[in-house]
């Protein structure tokens, strides 16, 4: 499977990446030599093998969903400078 | 007397309790050391002399009342991925270069509670995401055995730091090799724990079914130590293994005799340099002599790990990332004309290269239409893999080969193309995919250049692999050599 220049533009979207007209060509070259490479998986027979999401195969505990009063909320924010009332401030999204 | 900062941990903690010297001479050489002989290396990013000669006081104290804990004293350093309170911690990124976490890893926590003194943070690739720490933002790290060559990577800085006894051991992590291929091409012994033994909570994600913290260290009995500490159950990783902490130091002294260990034939044909071959041949025939049962073993897919490991690992590396928005912690770019554009160039502004490749190719096996021909058939030929040790471990108790192709390469040899470097893991991926513990340690040297040899065990038998390396380093004396101009 190839990669073309629009993949890229694609793909950089999806990932929120932006890239300059000279990096555009690298990424297109080399990641059409990555994809080239982990092609050969295609040819693996894999018919009934299930999946492995888990090295161990286990299930990931889960916890309940309950806020945890330790966690003080000013100094988790400490790590940003666009706070304000213990709001994160972002540009404008409505009109 | 030994030069103190030749000691390894075991040596300083003895020297410790026989008041042989103190934590703050200790700490004080190393601090001189890293002043002036890591300009030539650039092994740490941030050096946290302050508060490091200060726990040594108190150390200093606790030993005096006799109140010593196992770890008390010894000075080690974290490579920049573990989260530090109050002290910055980069992922060798742009992105966290002003990065101050609110909270410490559990790693950290678990070390400091047992009475190590953190000198400071070391580089590494960024976001872990290399094999030469040549991906750093922080600029490469030079090999302690020579300096145009990579000490290898991503802990490439903790590796280097240890080698050249800037620090008696360090921390690291592993994703497809990122502890043993620096520790082979520095000539340390360096131990990926099984998945899950130890907690990834504070530990800056890349591919959370693969990452696992570990060590790099002068030797078998200095990781033994560090990974009693290091290991147990927690709550905040969703992910750690409730399994009871072994003794590992106490149980060094394991005997060898009639341990079945398996080679892979796969390992060692074409690919593999003659002189490495030599050198793990020659470490093979020595664990015979030492009781071992040596025998030959098939892995029938491990070719299939480079492949399998380059669709999972970016595939988890860009979901991981995407926390990296501008707003909530790391870089943010300067006046966003809206909010699609304060993620994108806050985003291509911190990430370097070979990061962004790794998100695109991410995204690319993540997305609609190739999501089944990628992702799920790599974690299928995954299972394959697995299957694979399942069964040689039916066989043999330990897996031995060579952990890398080659011994230490040039600093810019392999940076245009990603696929020759992503190869210089073609021995270490397999033991990532399959969750097992794996440790390098040092069989002798090419052309005054380290070799290792590789050791993976079965899921939670550390132990046992540990003993084994301590046999052999107890016959031999590859682990104790120092690089020239640094003895």
């Amino acid at each position: 499977m190839s990669v073309s220049s629009d993949d890229i533009d694609k793909l950089a979207t999806l990932a929120r990446l932006r890239f300059e007209k000279d990096e555009h060509a690298d990424f297109t070259d080399k990641l059409g030599s990555i994809v080239a490479f982990v092609d050969q998986l295609q040819s693996v027979d894999t018919d009934d093998v299930a999946p492995m999401a888990h090295p161990l195969d286990q299930s990931q505990r889960l916890r309940a969903d309950t806020a945890d009063p330790n966690i003080e909320r000013e100094q988790l924010q400490s790590t940003t400078s666009s706070v304000e009332d213990g709001l994160y401030l972002v540009p404008k999204v409505i009109e | 007397m030994t030069a103190l900062h030749q000691l390894s941990l075991s040596e300083i903690r003895d020297g410790l309790a026989a008041g042989k010297f103190s934590a703050r001479e200790i700490v004080a050489a190393y601090l001189d050391r890293i002043e002036q002989m890591d300009g030539a290396l650039n092994s740490f990013i941030t050096v946290t002399a302050d508060a490091a000669l200060a726990a040594a006081d108190a150390s200093d104290q606790r030993i005096a009342n006799g109140d010593a804990r196992a770890l008390e004293g010894l000075p080690i350093a974290h490579k920049d991925i573990f989260c530090t309170e109050g002290v910055r911690t980069t992922c060798g990124s742009r992105m966290l270069e002003g990065f101050i976490p609110p909270y410490s890893a559990t790693v950290v926590n678990q070390l400091a509670g047992a009475g190590a003194i953190v000198l400071g943070k070391t580089n590494m690739d960024e976001f872990a995401m290399g094999s030469s720490n040549e991906t750093s933002y922080f600029g490469d790290v030079h090999n302690p055995w020579r300096h145009t060559l990579s000490p290898g990577g991503s802990s490439g800085g903790s590796a280097a730091a240890v080698s050249s006894r800037l620090v008696a051991a360090a921390t690291g992590t592993d994703t497809g090799g990122s502890i043993r291929q620096p520790a082979a091409l520095t000539g340390l012994t360096g131990l990926k724990p099984t998945y899950g033994r130890v907690s990834r909570y504070g530990m800056i994600a890349f591919a959370s079914s693969l990452d696992q913290a570990g060590t790099l260290t002068r030797s078998a009995r200095d990781a033994a130590m560090l990974l009693s500490a290091m290991s147990g159950f927690d709550p905040n990783d969703s992910t750690s293994i409730d399994q009871p902490v072994d003794d590992f130091e106490g149980m060094l002294a394991t005997p060898l005799n009639g341990v079945r260990i398996g080679v892979v034939e796969e390992f060692m044909g074409d690919g593999l340099d003659d002189e490495n071959r030599r050198c793990v041949e020659a470490a093979l025939a020595e664990l015979q002599k030492l009781g071992a049962e040596i025998k030959p073993i098939s892995l029938p897919n491990i070719g299939l790990s480079v492949p399998t490991y380059y669709v999972v690992a970016p595939a988890e590396c860009s979901s991981n990332l995407s926390r990296f928005d501008g707003i909530r912690f790391g870089h943010r770019a300067d006046d966003p004309e809206d909010l699609y554009d304060l993620y994108c160039r806050s985003r291509s502004e911190g990430f370097g290269a070979e990061v962004k490749r790794r998100i695109m190719t991410g995204t690319y096996v993540l997305s609609a239409g190739y999501y089944d021909a990628y992702y799920l058939k790599a974690q299928k030929v995954r299972r394959l893999i697995n299957a694979d040790f399942s069964r040689a471990f039916e066989e043999v108790d330990l897996i031995a080969g060579p952990t890398t192709p080659t011994p230490a390469f040039a600093l810019g040899e392999k940076t245009d193309d990603p696929i020759t470097m992503y190869l210089n893991d073609i021995y270490t991926i397999g033991a990532n995919l399959a969750g097992l513990p794996a440790m390098s340690l040092p069989c002798g040297f090419v052309e005054g250049l380290p070799v290792g040899l590789q050791l993976v065990a079965p899921a939670f038998a550390e132990g046992r692999m540990l003993a084994c390396a301590h046999h052999y380093q107890t016959e031999t004396d590859w682990h104790a050599r120092c690089p020239e101009g640094y003895e």
